[in-house]
C-alpha cells in the first residue's frame, strides 16, 4: 500500500505512521464539556470500507498526511497535508 | 583544564571497500538546519543564494550543500552561515555521521536498503531524500552517477557500518558469482 506524499511522492508504507482517525481535526471550538467533546475525545467509527486517517511520514519528511483510503481493498482515494486539510 | 581527543563518528570504523565498492567518511566542516519563518521563505531563499550561491532547495533536491530537509526545512553541509534574519537555524554539526557509497555497486547495495527507487530517471545526481535505511532514518543524497552521500544520527554510525558492509558483501559475492 503505498502512500503518495504530496512532497515525496510515492513511498512504501514502512515510511509511514498511522495516527488513526482524522477526527483530530475537527476539535470542538467550546472549552465547555459539552455532547460534541464526548464525541470527539470517545466515539470513532469503525468501518469495514472508507476511512480519513491522521498519518505522518516518519520515515521521510516527517509531514502529517490526511489519507482516505479503503480498509477492505486498500485502495488510497486521496493524501492531503494536514496543514491544508484542517484550515 | 582536560586536553579532549576529538573523534570523528565513523573513528576507525571507515573506510571500508567490498568489490569495487567503497564506503568512507565525510566531515563536513558545519552542519546547519535553517527553517525560514512563516511568510519569509522569498527573503532566506535570497539570502541562501547570496552565501552559497543556491536559492531554499525545492522538495527532494540538494545543490550547492543545500539539502531539503522536510516541509520548510533544510540542512547547509560545509559552510558556515552567517546569521539570516527571518529564519531559525541551528548547528547540528556534531549531530550527524556522514558517509560517502562510491563505485559501479552502489546503486545495488543501497537498493538493498532503502525502500525509493533509485534509477537515474528518478533519482538521479541533485537528488536528496529523507528516507529509511535498514530501520533507520537517513538523508540520502545523490552525488554523482555511482556515488552516494548517506547521514544518519550519529549515534547510529556503527548500525550504519555493519548495515551497508553486510549488503556490501553480499553484492560484491554476486558478482563475483556471475563472473
Amino acid at each position: 500500500m503505498p502512500i503518495t506524499c504530496p512532497f515525496c511522492g510515492p513511498r512504501d508504507q514502512r515510511e509511514f505512521t498511522i495516527k488513526g482517525s482524522a477526527i483530530a481535526l475537527e476539535r470542538p471550538d467550546s472549552e465547555e464539556w459539552s455532547e460534541a467533546w464526548n464525541d470527539y475525545l470517545h466515539l470513532r467509527e469503525n468501518p469495514a470500507g472508507r476511512t480519513r486517517e491522521l498519518w505522518q511520514h516518519t520515515g521521510g519528511c516527517s509531514a502529517w498526511l490526511v489519507v482516505e483510503r479503503d480498509t477492505t481493498t486498500h485502495e488510497i482515494y486521496s493524501v492531503t497535508l494536514a496543514s491544508e486539510a484542517a484550515a | 583544564m582536560a586536553n579532549l581527543t576529538a573523534k570523528t563518528p565513523f573513528d576507525a570504523l571507515l573506510p571500508i571497500e567490498a568489490g569495487d565498492v567503497r564506503l568512507s567518511e565525510v566531515t563536513p566542516d558545519r552542519i546547519t538546519w535553517i527553517a525560514p519563518q512563516k511568510g519569509q521563505m522569498a527573503k532566506v531563499s535570497r539570502a541562501l543564494d547570496k552565501q552559497l550561491g543556491a536559492d531554499f532547495p525545492s522538495p527532494n533536491t540538494h545543490a550547492n550543500g543545500l539539502v531539503w530537509f522536510g516541509p520548510d526545512q533544510a540542512l547547509v553541509l560545509g559552510t558556515a552561515l552567517k546569521p539570516i534574519a527571518g529564519a531559525a537555524m541551528v548547528d547540528q554539526t556534531s549531530a550527524w555521521a556522514c558517509c560517502a557509497l562510491e563505485g559501479a555497486g552502489a546503486t545495488d547495495v543501497l537498493a538493498r536498503l532503502v525502500p525509493i527507487d533509485l534509477r537515474d530517471t528518478a533519482f538521479g545526481a541533485g537528488a536528496a531524500a529523507r528516507t529509511l535505511l535498514g530501520h533507520m532514518n537517513c538523508v540520502l543524497l545523490r552525488t554523482g552517477p555511482t556515488r552516494y552521500e548517506v547521514m544518519v544520527f550519529r549515534s547510529m554510525a556503527a548500525t550504519l557500518v555493519h548495515e551497508v558492509e553486510r549488503a556490501m558483501t553480499m553484492v560484491a559475492a554476486r558478482a563475483e558469482m556471475a563472473g
